[in-house]
């Protein structure tokens, strides 16, 4: 194996609709600066790989249009998941590990706002004969969720207010935050329901945003960055998909992920110091600590996916902020999780540490 | 600053083959029975799979169902143009009696959210017009006591 490093990463602020900019405009501001973090030309970039979805834009192939920001000419080496960008930042280690270059750039787009009624968008993502002809409210899964685990005992309504309003408190220091501030927990309690047991706060609220995270392997990472964030191991894995047929109280595919990871890097989630969970609901922050063994890791202290949310960008802004904390001096060993599906049934988990091996 | 818009139809313009396990149990629905199919192991299943969820084996034989069941998990919510109730409702996880695992659909509790339980019983109430769809069964009502 290759020893592979973040070396910068770089996000817009997100922002409830961005209305003035298309894809390319705000995607170039934060190339330019992940690239400038890193000190070098874009040119000099072997590979990119990029996250989005069409079904925001409402149109197929939507992506192309950010390339006007990466700059396709002379032609360049890319490739695009229609899911999560934290799965083109895997792609992207697979493609470095192949020693087909150097240095790769990884990129997520958010432009959930786009649609008029996100209602009428998310269920296409689900099965086309028993879920998506039903069109279930966009939170409907997640509720059902949250209901499950607060009846086997494992959690509270007072105890999820508590995730919010730690989380928005943290994001009050993150200038990317969509929402932050001192919410007390009874007021948030007072709030009515949008999917019950779910308020609108437990949701993570749908933004618009851009973020970008270079990679880079071996002595050009220790190049390009002080402290390099050390990618020891990254795994992904996926549950079935009907709600029906999985335990919805428990990420059996996070928990499997994460086992995974592990074994390659030689620590697990017990030995981080700072974890960065893609919780889109405030429920399944215990769920993923439970089942990545979060046992002493501060979680989510950018104020995590509750204090924004800029879907497909959503779970690489957790690799980012995860290697940030290394890049920085603030963290040794970190964790970052990313999910794609409903009710978490895809789970990608990804440990960083200062050390190559 | 204004943004162009345009209006847009999310939709799936296709005729798609379900094969003989999804395909048996929509036609069931047409005729309003509701079928599991079995998994190895003996579990049934529904919505019949065509392929079981837990061993990836393929499934065998269908089962027809009763169509009542008790509520696992549920959540409220407000009702939208074209959903399958004019008020407000649950959806919900039943789990079917002889069945393992749930079924996701609405319950219709007349718009009262204190009338939903976790462990309430309720059975399938049909759609007059079947065609074939998983919409044919229109929510399901608490089994009257």
């Amino acid at each position: 194996m290759r020893d592979i490093a973040v070396v910068s990463f770089a996000q817009s602020p997100c922002v409830a609709a961005n209305r003035r900019d298309d894809m390319a405009g705000f995607l170039l501001p934060v190339i330019r600066d992940a690239v400038q973090q890193a000190g070098i030309d874009r040119d000099q970039i072997d590979f990119f790989a990029s996250g989005s979805h069409d079904f925001f834009e409402g149109r197929t192939f939507a992506y192309i249009e950010s390339l006007d920001a990466v700059g396709a000419w002379p032609p360049i080496s890319e490739s695009h998941v229609e899911m999560d960008a934290a799965w083109a930042f895997h792609e992207a280690w697979a493609w470095l590990q192949l020693g087909q270059g150097d240095i790769a750039l990884v990129y997520g787009i958010g432009r959930g706002s786009l649609p008029r009624d996100l209602d009428q968008v998310l269920p296409a993502q689900l099965d086309p004969y028993y879920l998506a002809p039903l069109r279930p409210h966009r939170h409907a899964l997640a509720g059902l969720q949250a209901r499950a685990l607060l009846d086997a005992g494992r959690t509270s309504e007072q105890q999820l207010a508590e995730v919010v309003s730690r989380s928005l408190a943290a994001a009050v220091a993150n200038p990317a935050a969509q929402k932050s501030g001192a919410f007390s927990v009874a007021e948030l309690m007072a709030a009515p329901y949008v999917a019950s047991p779910l308020r609108e706060h437990d949701v993570a609220p749908c933004g618009d945003a851009a973020a970008v995270v270079v990679l880079a392997a071996g002595d050009t990472a220790r190049r390009l960055a002080d402290r390099p964030a050390w990618v020891r191991a990254i795994d992904h894995r996926m549950d079935t998909h009907y709600p029906g047929s999985r335990d919805l109280t428990r990420a059996e595919s996070a928990r499997i992920a994460g086992a995974r990871a592990a074994e390659l890097a030689g620590f697990a989630g017990y030995d981080v110091d700072v974890a960065e969970l893609h919780v889109q609901y405030s429920h399944q922050e215990m769920i993923l600590a439970d089942a990545l063994g979060l046992t002493g890791a501060l979680i989510n202290l950018s104020g995590g996916p509750l204090a924004g949310n800029p879907m497909t960008a959503t779970g690489l802004i957790r690799i980012g902020e995860a290697a940030a904390q290394i890049l920085d001096g603030r963290a040794g060993r970190t964790l970052a999780h990313a999910t794609n599906g409903p009710a978490l049934q895809q789970n990608l988990v990804c440990l960083m540490s200062t050390d190559p091996a | 600053m204004t943004s162009l818009s345009a209006p847009y139809t999310v939709e799936f313009p296709f005729d798609r083959t379900v094969g003989p396990k999804v395909g048996t149990f929509l036609a069931g629905l047409r005729e309003a029975r509701l079928f599991g199919v079995r998994a190895p192991g003996g579990r049934v299943l529904c919505p019949a799979v065509e392929f079981d969820p837990e061993t990836a084996e393929e499934t065998g034989e269908l089962v027809e169902l009763a169509g009542e069941g008790t509520v696992v998990s549920w959540t409220w919510v407000s009702t939208r143009e074209g959903d399958p109730l004019p008020h407000d409702f649950a959806w919900a996880l039943v789990a079917i009696d002889g069945t393992d695992g749930s079924f996701f659909h609405a319950v219709d509790v007349g718009g009262d959210p204190g009338r939903m339980s976790t462990g309430m019983r309720v059975r399938v109430r049909w759609r007059e017009v079947r065609v074939g769809e998983i919409g044919d069964i229109g929510c399901f009502e608490p089994v009257p006591v």
